[in-house]
């Protein structure tokens, strides 16, 4: 068990700086996950934090330790890999038993250790095969298996749920959360999946071109993103962004989104904006639960307006719609039973306490 | 009647429905079968004439019979040339030239092909071609240059090299040290990376990831460059034939040509006995070797 810090790490490929500059801090217990697009150097982090790749500049401390020059196998950590990366020849208890038996670990012990980890992991009765008359899942279980034993300071996980097919995925996600909670040790689990990002994790750090746009809880990122980036990367159906510039309207602040469509701002977004300058391009940021059908009786802040339906998705639970307002798409939820249809005019309301202002040029969330 | 009616007409319908895939699969198998045919005759023929020939009296072999079919047949030939020292001695030392040759490629070729594949090192994507380079440049060019060199090196430290059995051990090595480390470069570049990985977080030395994950994980390969380097030393015939003239330093191909050719006779009966004896030990160790490495292939091992 063991905490990780990050100093300033970059890591650097001849021209291409991969990571630029990273500080983090990981407590112990702690389950955070490394979240972005492909290529943001997520998976290169967790490399570095495993040893597997050098670290151009900066510090990595374990524990309280600086490992920077700390071979893998000495820094106490145990890897769950996308392709399980299983020992073909040996069977499920060797795979697991394998980092022990070099350690020369006693038989009892490497044992009861391999016992532990198949019990926990539902994979007992699977103890005697080889990798490869297992299910995906399966070996996946295995993988993770294989780090359990060790009882490392720290589980790192470069992810490991993306060969899975989707069913597979939300189930194992669920067994890596009981794992965690079981054994509570320290882990780094990266992954470009956000769902798996918010439902895994105890911080998310959302990262992108090398460097972390944000830290936070799930919620925390969900409700407050720094950043247009994560604020478009967090949610599925993503944020909706429309341009819109802040008005005063007989003494009242206002934010204008068409000629035809302006709304008046609810007093406590009208307090937090009263600074931001006038008649400036700005971005409205609304997440799609906060677009709905109008309602007879509408809730402070939450105001109307008219629109037609491009396109419309029912998904059961609710009806996820389209429309297009000043060039951009927009996405709302409504209820299933609202009446929405393509092509249809519609009622809707947008819900104006929940709303974001972004700056359009620099992305910051205001 | 009616019944017979529908019979006839059932049946030509149900043999006919295959579809066009099975029909193309017909074709391709009817190819696969003629050619598999033609290629049998072709390299069997030649083992089977050594049989038959091995088989037969020299009186026979010069008599002017159907030469496909022995109407006398006697073991005199195997008993003459198992009984013969020389022979025994030739297959001796064929045996051990060939046995520690293989090991030795094998000592050198595994862990250079791991060092080439898998250590990133200044160099080495150049190193490994080099490698394969010095395969290429034919071995009949190097008989002469290699001749000189160990005749200097015996003028000068006085350690005789040439005509001596074991001179082989060290020439044999070059021809096939390169081939076997780019195989084994082959097989182990299809490993994937996260396996190595996999095994350095467990705690494996270099050694230890490639004895315990690398060697079992790449068998067939490694089986595949064992015949390649067994077949080379039981086969060679012109480095042998240039290095090595007394009768008990010969190996098998060269001892058959120069024992039992004397002047203008050849004594067909026991040349065709002893070419067959000497096919024996490739094929057994084929038929052995086989087994595992199409089970290896088979096995998808590499597939984490």
């Amino acid at each position: 068990m063991a905490d990780v810090t990050l100093r300033k790490v970059i890591k650097r490929y001849d021209e291409v700086e991969a990571v630029r500059g990273i500080d983090l801090d990981i407590a112990d217990h702690e389950f955070v996950v490394l979240v972005g697009p492909s290529g943001c150097g997520k998976s290169t982090t967790l490399r570095m934090i495993a040893g597997l790749e050098d670290i151009t500049d900066g510090d990595i401390m374990i524990g309280g330790d600086v490992v920077n020059d700390v071979p893998p196998k000495d820094r106490d950590i145990a890897m769950v890999f996308q392709n399980y990366a299983l020992y073909p020849h040996m069977t499920v208890a060797e795979n697991m038993s394998f980092g022990l038996r070099l350690k020369r670990f006693p038989k009892a012990e490497i044992k009861m250790r391999v016992d532990e980890a198949a019990r926990m992991l539902d994979i007992a009765e699977l103890i005697d095969r080889k990798p490869k008359q297992l299910s995906g899942g399966q070996r996946q279980r295995v993988a993770m298996g294989r780090a359990i034993v060790r009882h490392p300071k720290v589980f790192l996980f470069d992810e490991p749920l993306s060969n899975l097919d989707a069913k597979l995925r939300v189930q194992m996600r669920i067994e890596i959360k009981k794992v965690h909670q079981k054994v509570r040790t320290t882990t780094v689990y990266v992954t470009h999946d956000q769902v798996e990002a918010m439902t895994l994790a105890d911080r998310v750090v959302v990262m992108n071109h090398g460097r972390i746009e944000q830290i936070g809880t799930p919620n925390d990122l969900y409700h407050n993103p720094a950043t247009r980036f994560v604020a478009g990367f967090i949610g599925s159906p993503a944020m909706n962004f429309v341009p819109c510039r802040l008005e005063d309207v007989a003494g009242k602040l206002h934010i204008r989104l068409t000629d035809r469509i302006a709304f008046p701002l609810p007093p406590k977004r009208a307090a937090r904006y009263q600074g931001v300058a006038r008649n400036e391009k700005m971005l409205l940021g609304l997440r799609p639960e906060h677009i709905a059908e109008a309602k007879a009786h509408p809730q402070p802040g939450v105001e109307a307006f008219d629109t037609v339906l491009d396109v419309t998705e029912p998904m059961g639970m609710e009806t996820l719609i389209y429309f297009t307002l000043e060039g951009a798409q927009i996405c709302g939820r409504v209820n299933p039973n609202a009446g929405a249809h393509d092509g249809a005019p519609m009622r809707l309301a947008v819900d104006l306490n929940n709303m974001h202002l972004l700056n359009e040029v620099t992305g910051v969330v205001l | 009647m009616a019944s017979t009616v529908v019979i006839s007409k059932g049946a030509p319908t149900r043999t006919v429905k295959y579809g066009s895939m099975s029909r193309d699969r017909i074709w391709a198998l009817r190819w696969s079968y003629f050619f598999l045919a033609l290629f049998a005759i072709f390299s069997l023929v030649p083992p089977l004439y050594m049989l038959i020939t091995s088989l037969k009296s020299s009186a026979e072999i010069s008599a002017a019979t159907n030469p496909w079919w022995v109407f006398h047949p006697t073991l005199e030939n195997y008993i003459s040339l198992l009984t013969s020292n020389q022979f025994l001695r030739f297959f001796w030392n064929s045996a051990w030239v060939s046995i520690v040759v293989v090991t030795i490629t094998m000592l050198i070729s595994v862990p250079a092909a791991f060092a080439l594949a898998r250590m990133r090192f200044w160099g080495s994507a150049t190193l490994a071609t080099g490698v394969f380079l010095t395969y290429l440049i034919p071995d009949s060019l190097l008989f002469i240059p290699l001749f000189k060199m160990f005749a200097v090196v015996g003028d000068w430290t006085g350690i005789q090299l040439i005509n001596r059995w074991y001179v082989l051990l060290l020439i044999y090595p070059t021809l096939t040290v390169p081939f076997c480390t780019w195989i084994m470069i082959g097989y182990f570049a299809s490993i994937p990376k996260e396996l190595d990985e996999a095994a350095i977080i467990d705690g494996a030395s270099w050694f230890q990831t490639l004895t315990r994950i690398f060697i079992p994980v790449a068998l067939p390969g490694l089986i595949a460059a064992t015949i390649f380097a067994f077949t080379v030393s039981w086969a060679q015939f012109l480095y042998p034939l240039v290095f090595t003239t007394s009768t008990d330093q010969l190996v098998l191909p060269v001892g058959i040509i120069t024992s039992l050719i004397k002047g203008d006779v050849f004594n067909w009966g026991q040349i065709m006995t002893g070419a067959l004896l000497g096919a024996a030990p490739p094929l057994i160790i084929y038929a052995f070797l086989m087994d595992y490495y199409i089970a290896g292939l088979t096995a998808g091992a590499t597939k984490g």
